[in-house]
């Protein structure tokens, strides 16, 4: 009977060690994960760290871009932000990015109220199906955001 | 590399407070970083213009950074609001530290 509860005992403290070492493991799992699908995240923290703690608002933005991209190498993006584009009340800047990409970042323009609209197009590469997130950062320092997605026939990075 | 050659197009002529569209297109071949060689394997290091700025009358009115999604060829569409006639200047920077310029004349009616 003792023997038992000292085999009880040593289980116990086995299991105890197999499940942090199980913690541990899927840990090292979830930080592969993180590795492997990096590129939203980066996106989603390339986008708070814009926003500086401040909400993020959704609206103002419109994104033009096709449904569907056969070519990933140049895929059409039209971004246009409603503003009055006075001194007082302007777009600072636009931030295009691409969750699927190796590097998310796309381009940022950088408007002024000279610019009589915020509206600016570029052609960008996109390596595979993914959503395409514009960031807007406003002169008085509210941030808008707008996404779509696009699907790719065929990728734009290159073997 | 293959000479560079820039394309500029704006409106003939525009009214004074128009908002007028520029649009560009310059030969580069913008090379990502992330293509490998066929046959050594080795990444191609990146190769890019990574930042425009449009200058009107020397005052600039847009700017924009690039990344390595930027396809090959960059087009790259903007607005502006005529002031007066004069100059739009746009100049393109690459890695390399090269720049491109390609000046427009402006004409306000």
């Amino acid at each position: 009977m003792q023997s038992q509860k000292n085999k009880i005992q040593v289980s116990r403290r086995d299991i105890l060690n197999y499940t942090s070492a199980g913690i541990l493991a899927a840990a090292g799992i979830s930080l592969f994960g993180s590795i492997v699908k990096a590129d939203k995240k980066m996106t989603v923290h390339a986008v708070s760290k814009l926003a500086g703690g401040k909400e993020i608002m959704s609206g103002k933005i419109t994104l033009e871009l096709p449904q569907i991209a056969e070519n990933g190498n140049t895929v059409p993006l039209s971004v246009e932000v409603d503003s009055p584009m006075t001194d007082a009340d302007y777009v600072k800047s636009v931030h295009i990015f691409a969750e699927g990409n190796p590097e998310p970042s796309v381009a940022s323009f950088h408007f002024t109220p000279a610019s009589g609209v915020a509206k600016a197009s570029v052609r960008m590469r996109l390596a595979k199906t993914q959503n395409v997130v514009a960031v807007a950062e406003m002169s008085n320092g509210s941030i808008f955001q707008a996404t779509t997605e696009v699907k790719v026939t065929i990728g734009g990075c290159g073997g | 590399m293959a000479k560079v050659k820039a394309r500029v197009k704006v409106p003939k002529k525009v009214a004074k407070g128009e908002i007028f569209e520029v649009k560009s297109l310059i030969s580069h071949k913008m090379e990502s970083g992330q293509r490998k060689h066929k046959k050594t394997g080795e990444k191609i290091p990146r190769q890019i213009i990574n930042k425009f700025v449009c200058t009107y009358n020397g005052k600039a009115v847009f700017s924009s950074d690039w990344h390595g999604a930027v396809s090959a060829n960059p087009y790259l569409s903007f607005h502006v609001k005529a002031v007066d006639s004069g100059s739009l200047d746009l100049a393109w920077t690459d890695d390399s530290g090269a720049v491109y310029k390609k000046t427009t004349k402006i004409t306000v009616t």
